[in-house]
């Protein structure tokens, strides 16, 4: 039942990388026109307009969340197509343990990342 | 023998050969048949034995596409000889094997036994908690059309193995369980008359289980039966999940309806004739000598 577990939360990542992608283009494409979370002038990445979203709690939450069901989601599908190759079950094992490695140490240093942009932001805002 | 004035035109059979003890590898060897109209690949592979080659070995029972003996591999299509005509596939070659995904015993004949294990693991029999009414029956277990309806395609699978050898992931890993065992754990999942689906879903969700589906969906369209296994997979996929988020209805197996002839008979229905037949209707028999 443990693969039933992992295959269920794959396909909840699924849904939510849909919506904060859809977020994500949202504001990336029609930022600069609807001024939607990017209200100075110029395009969405500008670094403004970055800073002005770092500094807001729910991008900080959602940049951590996004990181952490992409890492999920595309670890678990790069661990079942190496599945495929038909691997004894200690190296079935072993990959499992890597990639949980791989994505915790990634999931820490994004959430790092974003943690520390949301201070830098929040600083910046104080003057 | 075909009759000489029916046959239609001479065929070449390219047969895979293999003998265990005689031949390191399996190899081609090519008969030329003549075939008539309406003649199947059983009948092709019967006059081979009978006329040119006594030693070529496959397994057939029924001839009528009901036993599931005789899956092999057609011109790269698993199919059932028996009920396959020579002419509807084949204008001049045809290219005759064991059925893939299996080991070979011999010749055209597959080892089907890692399917059969398989098959046996998803516990394919009804499982309820009154076990004494399932092995000596004392009543009927009501069951709607509707209800027989949600499971009554997977009951057509006849275990040829051609699902299995059509499998693409089955292909890569041998451990995969592989759709007529999946197909087999849903029809019995479905049935309401049955409650060991979370007994079964200890196999079916495991690591070799349905997840390992990528819905190729070769092996709805190699069913000789029109049986749909990659649907089944996906139903079972759905259960298994709403069964770990806890969302399945938990709905208790169908109920003892009466014993046999207490039923009571609905009033608009008129009673059945007398006899026509005067006497015992199972006189008795006189005893078979042993």
């Amino acid at each position: 039942m443990r693969e039933t577990k992992y295959w269920t939360w794959h396909m909840a990542a699924g849904v939510v990388i849909l919506f904060l992608l859809g977020l994500h283009m949202l504001i990336m494409h029609l930022g600069g026109i609807t001024q939607l979370f990017a209200p100075h002038a110029g395009e969405a990445v500008s670094k403004e307009n970055s800073l002005f979203r770092d500094g807001k709690l729910f991008f900080t939450v959602t940049y951590i969340l996004l990181l952490g069901v992409a890492l999920y989601h595309g670890l678990y599908g790069l661990r079942t197509i190496l599945f495929e190759l038909t691997l004894k079950p200690g190296a079935e094992k072993a990959i499992t343990i890597i990639l949980l490695i791989v994505g915790l140490g990634l999931f820490g240093l994004g959430t790092w990342a974003a943690v520390t942009a949301h201070s830098i932001a929040i600083a910046g805002a104080r003057g | 023998m075909p009759d000489s004035s029916t046959v239609v035109r001479q065929i070449r059979f390219h047969i895979t050969r293999y003998n265990p003890e005689l031949d390191r590898v399996p190899y081609v060897k090519t008969y030329a048949i003549p075939v008539r109209e309406g003649m199947t690949v059983l009948e092709g592979l019967h006059y081979i034995k009978d006329n040119m080659d006594s030693s070529l070995a496959w397994r057939y029972s029924c001839r009528m596409g009901v036993c599931g003996s005789c899956g092999m591999l057609l011109n790269g299509h698993p199919t059932l000889a028996c009920n396959t005509q020579i002419l509807h596939i084949a204008d001049r070659e045809l290219t005759v094997g064991p059925l893939p995904n299996f080991n070979i015993i011999r010749d055209l004949v597959p080892d089907l036994t890692p399917m059969f294990d398989k098959h046996r693991s998803v516990k394919p029999f009804v499982i309820r908690a009154d076990e004494t009414e399932v092995n000596e029956p004392a009543g009927e277990f009501y069951q709607s059309p509707e209800e027989l309806e949600a499971y009554l395609q997977f009951t057509y699978c006849i275990k040829c193995g051609c699902c299995m050898a059509a499998c693409p992931t089955l292909a890569t890993d041998v451990r995969y369980l592989g759709p007529m065992p999946l197909a087999a754990a849903q029809r019995y999942n479905v049935d309401s008359r049955d409650d060991g689906r979370r007994a079964r879903n200890q196999v079916t969700g495991a690591a070799q289980g349905a997840f390992r589906c990528h819905y190729a969906g070769e092996c709805s369209r190699a069913c000789p039966k029109g049986v749909d296994p990659a649907k089944a997979i996906q139903h079972l996929k759905r259960r298994l999940v709403l069964d770990y988020l806890r969302l399945a209805r938990r709905k208790k197996p169908c109920q003892k309806l009466h014993g046999p002839g207490e039923g009571k008979p609905l009033p608009n229905i008129p009673a059945a004739p007398g006899k026509t037949v005067p006497g015992d209707s199972f006189p008795n028999l006189p005893e078979r000598s042993p």
